[in-house]
């Protein structure tokens, strides 16, 4: 899977940082030139994912939330949301909507289910204790033909020698 | 993010702006709840016309607000929703919990 562009980014879990994270995706995701309507529903899908992590995985601290967005080939946008917070214990479960543990928060118990809703993919992998990874992905309508076809070609090497896998996972150990 | 509170006989009007997400949902709750509790309206309006995201914390917001609404007896109207704000809503139900416009 070719990596055109990639940007990875490491913030506290507080939750003015849930707007900024939306930003730094939605600017990640201007590049495939998405519709009004696509990137909201991509800073939508962000929102509800480092909510997530803010209000669960690490409910009584303050932890890192790490964010990788990667322009990958065929005009779709990859999002990876990590937490190293409690983790969940049943992913299945918790995915399902209205599910929620923070019932007196007025959560609505629907962040898994905006995700799916909004994004083309999303996968969601946990250990308990040790934290939460979520990655999405969403293809966007290709109305010009901007980075993934002229400029980003000549970059791309750089990129795939870094190991990143079929589904768009690197090795996260040569980008530290 | 903000809101504007407006009184007028019986009737609560929310008009809510920027962005709602669960940072500053917490805020705009305190604000509508207390307009609740002194007023006790028939009924209370929120007004989407000039938010430009929400999440689903809003939908938290709206859930709570039409519980409170039901407790002393009065109903929710849900005014000038974008569309992408409707998709959020619709995905939760709430097009069936009140009136969505």
């Amino acid at each position: 899977m070719t990596v055109y562009n990639e940007i990875k980014v490491t913030f506290p879990s507080k939750s003015c940082n849930e707007a900024m994270a939306r930003m730094i995706a939605a600017a990640a995701a201007a590049q495939l030139d998405p519709s009004a309507a696509e990137l909201i529903d991509i800073k939508t899908a962000v929102s509800e994912a480092v909510t997530n992590c803010i209000v669960h995985a690490y409910r009584d601290r303050i932890g890192k939330i790490e964010m990788t967005c990667r322009i990958l080939e065929d005009n779709v946008l990859y999002i990876k949301i990590k937490d190293k917070g409690c983790g969940i214990a049943d992913v299945k479960q918790a995915m399902e909507p209205l599910f929620t543990t923070a019932p007196q928060e007025e959560r609505a118990g629907l962040g898994f289910a905006v995700m799916e809703s909004f994004m083309d993919s999303v996968r969601v992998t946990s250990s308990v204790g040790r934290g939460t990874t979520v990655t999405m992905t969403k293809k966007i309508t290709e109305r010009a033909l901007y980075l993934t076809r002229a400029s980003a070609n000549a970059e791309a090497p750089d990129l795939n020698t870094a190991g990143v896998t079929a589904d768009g996972e690197a090795d996260d150990e040569k980008y530290t | 993010m903000g809101i504007s509170v407006k009184e007028d006989e019986g009737r609560v009007t929310a008009l809510l702006s920027g962005e709602i997400d669960h940072h500053n949902a917490p805020l705009l709750r305190a604000e509508i709840d207390n307009a609740l509790e002194r007023l006790r309206p028939e009924e209370l309006v929120l007004d989407f016309g000039e938010v430009s995201f929400m999440d689903s914390s809003g939908i938290g917001l709206v859930i709570g607000r039409c519980k409170l609404m039901k407790d002393i007896g009065g109903r929710v109207m849900i005014n000038n929703t974008s569309t992408s704000i409707k998709k959020v809503m619709k995905l939760a139900g709430l097009d069936m919990l009140t009136t969505i416009c």
